[in-house]
C-alpha cells in the first residue's frame, strides 16, 4: 500500500470528523438474502416513491451494485442526503447447485453463479468509495458467520461508521438479541424492511449515526 | 492412509511473508485439498483480498470457493489505537467449501466438520 493511501486510511477519519460532508454515501452490505435489495426498496419507497431493484428468495438476485444518488431523509426537522449503494451478497462460496434446487436449468444456474462470484467481487471494491454502511443480517439466522466477521473487521479497519439492521423480526424465530450479543461494539436496529416496521427508528439511527 | 492433509503455518513464517504472498499460497494449497491453519490468520483487508480472489478461481466444477474459520476482531480501539494500532489476526482455518463446514460458530468456540474426499 502506498504511503498517501496509508495515511489516507489511518487518519480518514479524522479527516471525516473535522470535514463532514453534506451528502454521504452509504453502501448496504450483508450475506445474500439478508433482505439487502428489500431494505433499498423500503427506504427508497419512503423517501421517493420508487424502487432500485427486484428482491427474490432465491439467492444472489442482486449481481451488480447498483448506486441511487441524493436520497433526501428528514428526521426531526433535520435533512441528511445520502447516496444509496445496494450490493451484492458476499460469500466465501458459490456453488451452481444450489440454483437448481429452484428450479433453474444447468446452464442458467452456471451463469448466475459465474455473475454472483463478479458481483462479490464489486462490493468488496465499493467499500473503498464509501463514508458508512448499513450491515444487514437476517435475525431469524446465527449473526456469527464468517461474512458478517470479514465485514464488521472491514468496516472497522477502514475506521467507518458502521449500523447493523436486524432484518426480518416480523417472522417468529427471529432474535435481534442475538446480534446485538454478537456485535455489541456496534448500534443494532431491529427492522421488517418487508413490512415496514420499525423503520422510523431506523432513519432516526441513520441520521444519528451518518448525520 | 486415507485422510484430509493440514498445513499448519507458524506467525514467524506469516510474518516474513507479503500479504499477495499468504494469499497465494492458501489458494493454491486450498484448491488441491489441503486445509490451512494460520497461527496468526490474517488482516480484515487481508481476507477481503483473499474472498476476491476466490471467486476469480471459482470454476464451477472442481472448486467452489473456501470456508474460513476465525474468532471475531478484538473490538473497541482507543483514540490512540486507532492511530498507531496495528490490528493482530487471530487463529484461522482455511479449506475447500466441498471439505470444511462450519457447524456452530461463537466468539469463543467454533465446531467445524471436515469431509474426507469423495
Amino acid at each position: 500500500m502506498g504511503l498517501i493511501a496509508k495515511i489516507r486510511k489511518k487518519f480518514g477519519f479524522l479527516f471525516k470528523w473535522f470535514f463532514k460532508k453534506d451528502r454521504m454515501r452509504i453502501g448496504i452490505y450483508g450475506p445474500p438474502n439478508a433482505g439487502k435489495t428489500t431494505l433499498a426498496n423500503r427506504i427508497l419507497r419512503d423517501w421517493t416513491g420508487d424502487i432500485i431493484g427486484s428482491a427474490s428468495e432465491i439467492p444472489h438476485e442482486t449481481r451488480r451494485a447498483r448506486l441511487r444518488e441524493g436520497v433526501r431523509i428528514e428526521v426531526d426537522g433535520k435533512t441528511l442526503t445520502l447516496d444509496i449503494v445496494d450490493t451484492p451478497g458476499l460469500a466465501t462460496k458459490i456453488d451452481f447447485h444450489d440454483f437448481l434446487k429452484f428450479g433453474m436449468s444447468e446452464d442458467e444456474a452456471k451463469r448466475r453463479a459465474k455473475e454472483a462470484t463478479e458481483g462479490v467481487i464489486e462490493a468488496i471494491k465499493w467499500l473503498d468509495d464509501l463514508d458508512g454502511v448499513l450491515l444487514v443480517m437476517d435475525s431469524t439466522e446465527d449473526p456469527f458467520t464468517q461474512v458478517n466477521v470479514t465485514i464488521v473487521g472491514n468496516i472497522e479497519a477502514r475506521n467507518l461508521p458502521l449500523l447493523i439492521v436486524a432484518n426480518k423480526i416480523d417472522l417468529p424465530n427471529a432474535s435481534p438479541a442475538r446480534i446485538k450479543a454478537a456485535f455489541p461494539q456496534h448500534p443494532v436496529v431491529p427492522v421488517s424492511a418487508l413490512k415496514g416496521l420499525n423503520m422510523d427508528n431506523l432513519y432516526k439511527a441513520i441520521a444519528e449515526r451518518f448525520g | 492412509m486415507e485422510g484430509v492433509q493440514l498445513n499448519l503455518i507458524s506467525k514467524d513464517k506469516l510474518d516474513k511473508m507479503s500479504s499477495m504472498e499468504k494469499i497465494r499460497m492458501i489458494l493454491e494449497e486450498v484448491k488441491a485439498g489441503t486445509i490451512v491453519v494460520l497461527e496468526s490468520g490474517l488482516t480484515p483487508e487481508e481476507e477481503a483480498k483473499l474472498i476476491e480472489l476466490t471467486m476469480l478461481e471459482i470454476d464451477h466444477e472442481n472448486f467452489v470457493g473456501i470456508e474460513v474459520e476465525t474468532y471475531p476482531y478484538s473490538a473497541g480501539k482507543s483514540f490512540f489505537g486507532k492511530l498507531f494500532g496495528k490490528s493482530k489476526g487471530r487463529l484461522m482455518v482455511i479449506g475447500p467449501a466441498n471439505r470444511l463446514k462450519t457447524l456452530q460458530k461463537q466468539e469463543d468456540l467454533i465446531t467445524a466438520l471436515v469431509k474426507l474426499g469423495e
